[in-house]
């Protein structure tokens, strides 16, 4: 009886926890496609605000896309080859570098933001390109790519595969493209959706360094929230929600198949 | 060092080692360029303000200053203490009990883990805005519409937000490992069963919890674009930053603002490494 | 084409020691020589430096400075594993999770730029050498222990190594699975003709496939023998304790004879001893009626194994002797019994450790 008390009473808390988390993303979804958000539902259902998010911000919403996969794009072609340099060598240093490496995760976007105007903000051609956005990026990624990949290298005996292979004849290279890199697969896929998920959400950096010419999805989110009305800012939140969710859920699946093993 | 031992022809191979630092180097020319530098350069702008190196102490010594260090401090550590709570409850239970619908509420539970400051506010608008639901509600029963998103409570609530997903996972993970064992040795030796959760269970999860709780006050440390978002009157540090370098032009108060925050933020995350030996691995 | 045929190089190591960067001393300068075709076992308790050979051989590890590796008098020294033409099998398999079982096989050949047709070939020849027909197109992960044992052995020799190595390849097997692969391996080893070097702890497996035994410990070679040799003529008692079980006596000498509190035994070798320690193994000693032996003890225990039973013996010796008699004897314990050695039978070892 008493068990069931507390059973109830946690269930009932955890619910409301839930409700917290997930009452405003609804709202919000609901506002995005209702025509008066004010007057209710019942004012209709209606895409016209989709529409118009998309005739005003899509230009925000490509670019986010463009920096997201460039932002991937190098983070697996500087990221895994150090994965793999740091794993191999281990010791002090590489326990160093990846400390390094690790602080933008510590230090807030602002700071980082700063850094990179006051340090290249005089290269005017450079701050103006969406060049300089991606290297926030790629600064406030990188980690989550090289410990991802990492991660997986410690599981599989990557230096015992790296021996075999080399007995049989391989050269480093091949090695790292024949065998390192299929094995490191999962730890890849997982960094990569880590990467896309939060370039694609990224603001505290990006706000600093954007320009006119180019904004982000997140920027123009934060345009829309404070200049557009309700509904329109409520269905541009419903196409980031569209594009981030089925990627939030894959990283879940795989956190769960990995867990599973 | 190069094992130039040629089977044939003349091509020289390249050895291990030499491969291993290769693959370093990008690493090494990005990050140097793109964060070490830059962050050099703020460490050194933030000593060129009028008042020079003591620029740097002026977070501690100017009031407003203080004041807005303060106020972001107790709000991080709020929203801290708060999450912890809220997560453990929550978190406990749905790891030791299976029900119907239970993988559903995790991932009603985890789905904001990677929703932007700027979303998380407007949500919290959506919620206690002026034309937020608790308004409303509030409206409907008393007459009286309750509006505080914009305020300080508001900017907490947007906290405990996006605190809430990441803290549920570190402690569902940790309660899973367990030992189940431990537990009924309790029992067996006669504990009740809020002495087993306050003698074995909590102390088991301390790492968890200093692991945890040293991201959720990091990452509230430095929080934007909620209170960006949510910006009305509300002084927390990386709002005075923005405002500092943008409106008033101010680089030097801005830089070392920046670096006084950036500073506090891994020295917290550090601190919890040494402390629960090296499992804090810092989530997003 | 035919993987079978001598195709072995000769090795010389020498002088090669190997101290890590922490400073860790893992093998002192040894010289070894291992002829074309002879399957050599590296054998000692784990730290003795068995597998840093092996590695220094292999090509994984330098050696300090001063030592060398030569491959037929070809000083290989700096030459990297990639470039030693040597097969390798690892106590993990290292078997690549990413390629199906042909193609881990294949994987030296394709290296080597081996053409397809020939290297399917090759590849069927090894299958059905080492008994995995049927397995070609599996994942690694689907395989049992003994199934990646051999498809591991088929990849190290599918590429006609000059040398095969061998790093404690049984070890990750069951006891009644590692006996039977112990039989195949040596047998397909035999057949290879290559030269093999196989690094293992255990005694069992050292002496069934080992042409020569190099017995190891904390660094540093301790006896190299045939199994015989190793095994009747240990040259300390590390050696003699760690090869079979073995009785320890030290006793005083007396006329070619140990005084020992159960009476004397007679010693073969250098009469003028007076003090010695001897090497006796437990299935040479006969247990015959009391008295009828110059030394006898009494019974403390009998423990039936079988094929024979081991008797525990006290008063005899200052410590306990241990004896494995046939299973046809009926002694209890607490009886009196003599102990029959043949003086040949008593091996002296060199005082001290």
């Amino acid at each position: 009886m008493r068990d069931r008390l507390i059973f109830t009473g946690q269930l009932l808390f955890t619910l409301t926890v839930a409700a917290f988390l997930v009452v405003p993303a609804i709202l919000s979804i609901s506002a995005g496609v209702t025509v008066n958000y004010f007057r209710g539902i019942s004012s209709g259902v209606t895409l016209q605000w989709v529409f118009q998010v998309w005739d005003l911000y899509a230009g925000t919403i490509l670019l986010s896309f463009v920096i997201a996969f460039a932002t991937l794009a190098v983070t697996l072609l500087v990221g895994v080859p150090a994965a793999y340099a740091l794993h191999t060598h281990g010791g002090r240093w590489s326990r160093i570098v990846e400390e390094v490496i690790t602080l933008p995760i510590a230090i807030p976007g602002l700071a980082i933001a700063l850094a990179l105007i006051l340090t290249y903000g005089g290269f005017g051609e450079f701050r103006r390109s969406w060049l300089f956005i991606l290297t926030g990026h790629v600064i406030f990624t990188m980690p989550f790519m090289v410990r991802s990949v990492m991660a997986v290298f410690s599981t599989v005996d990557i230096k015992t595969l790296d021996e075999g292979a080399a007995s049989l004849g391989a050269s480093p290279v091949r090695r790292f493209l024949g065998v390192i890199v299929p094995n490191a697969v999962p730890g890849i896929l997982a960094g990569a959706l880590m990467v896309v998920t939060l370039s694609l959400g990224e603001f505290n950096l990006t706000w600093m360094l954007h320009t006119p010419s180019t904004k982000t999805l997140p920027i123009g989110l934060a345009d829309s929230y404070a200049s557009m009305r309700l509904e329109v800012a409520s269905a541009y939140t419903l196409i980031f929600f569209v594009m981030i969710i089925p990627l939030l859920v894959a990283m879940q699946m795989f956190a769960d198949r990995e867990q599973g093993r | 060092m190069q094992y130039g031992v040629l089977t044939k022809g003349t091509v020289v191979f390249m050895s291990h080692k030499s491969f291993v630092w290769l693959c370093l180097l990008p690493l090494a020319v990005v990050t140097t360029a793109f964060f070490l530098l830059p962050m050099a350069r703020l460490v050194v702008v933030g000593a060129e303000g009028p008042q020079g190196l003591a620029g740097y102490l002026a977070i501690l010594t100017e009031p407003r200053y203080r004041a807005t260090l303060i106020n972001t401090i107790v709000l991080a550590a709020a929203t801290t203490v708060v999450t912890l709570i809220i997560a453990t409850v929550a978190g406990m239970f749905l790891q030791r009990h299976r029900f119907p619908g239970r993988a559903v509420l995790i991932a009603m539970l985890t789905f904001p883990l990677a929703f932007p400051g700027v979303v998380v506010g407007f949500l919290i608008i959506l919620l206690a805005g002026r034309q937020g639901l608790i308004g409303d509600l509030s409206n409907r029963l008393f007459g009286e519409k309750i509006v505080f998103a914009y305020s300080i409570y508001g900017l907490f609530l947007g906290y405990l937000y996006f605190s809430i997903p990441r803290v549920i996972l570190t402690i569902m993970a940790a309660v899973q490992k367990l030992d189940v064992g431990l537990e009924e040795a309790a029992r067996s030796l006669g504990a009740s069963p809020w002495a087993v959760q306050r003698d074995v269970v909590l102390p088991a999860l301390g790492p968890a919890f200093v692991a945890s709780g040293a991201i959720a006050f990091a990452t509230a440390m430095g929080a934007f674009g909620t209170a960006f978002t949510l910006a009305t009157n509300i002084d927390v540090l990386p709002m005075l930053i923005y405002t500092e370098f943008t409106l008033a032009a101010n680089f030097a108060t801005s830089a070392a603002l920046s670096v006084g925050l950036g500073f506090i933020a891994w020295a917290i995350l550090a601190l919890a490494r040494s402390f629960s030996g090296g499992t804090v691995a810092a989530a997003g | 084409m035919n993987v079978i045929g001598d195709h072995g190089a000769s090795v010389r190591v020498e002088t090669c020691g190997k101290t890590f960067v922490d400073g860790t001393r893992a093998l002192e300068p040894a010289t070894l020589d291992i002829a074309r075709g002879e399957t050599l076992v590296l054998l000692g308790p784990s730290g003795c430096g068995k597998t840093t050979m092996l590695r220094i051989i292999a090509g994984l590890e330098l050696p300090d400075v001063g030592g060398k590796v030569l491959f037929d008098g070809k000083d290989m020294t700096s030459v990297p594993i990639e470039k030693r033409n040597v097969g390798m099998v690892f106590q993990s398999y290292a078997l690549f999770p990413n390629m199906t079982v042909a193609d881990n096989i294949g994987y030296g050949l394709k290296i080597r730029g081996v053409g397809k047709h020939e290297r399917a070939s090759r590849v069927a020849e090894l299958v059905a050498l080492t008994n995995i027909t049927g397995l070609e197109n599996r994942r690694i992960t689907q395989l049992s222990g003994g199934q990646r044992q051999r498809v591991a052995l088929a990849r190290a020799v599918a590429i006609r190594p000059g040398i095969l190595l061998l790093d404690e390849p049984l070890t990750a097997l069951d006891a009644a699975l590692r006996d039977r692969l112990r039989g195949e391996l040596n047998r397909l080893l035999r057949a290879l003709g290559i030269t093999t070097i196989y690094v293992t702890h255990d005694q069992a497996e050292a002496m069934e496939l080992g042409d020569r035994v190099v017995v190891m410990q904390k660094g540093v070679i301790a006896q190299v023998g045939t199994p015989r040799e190793i095994y009747f003529e240990p040259n300390s008692r590390f050696v003699a304790e760690f090869i079979g079980a073995a009785n320890i006596i030290e006793a005083p000498v007396e006329n070619g004879q140990l005084l020992l509190p159960g009476g004397r035994q007679p010693i073969g070798g250098d009469a003028n001893l007076t003090t010695a320690v001897a090497m006796i193994r437990p299935e040479t000693i006969g247990i015959v009626a009391a008295g009828s032996a110059p030394l006898s003890g009494t019974i403390d225990s009998v423990s039936f194994i079988g094929d024979r039973q081991r008797m525990i013996i006290g008063g005899a010796s200052s410590k306990i002797i241990a004896v494995d008699a046939p299973n046809t004897i009926t002694a209890k314990a607490g009886e009196r019994v003599g102990l029959l050695i043949a003086p040949d039978a008593v091996r002296l070892l060199p005082p001290g450790n």
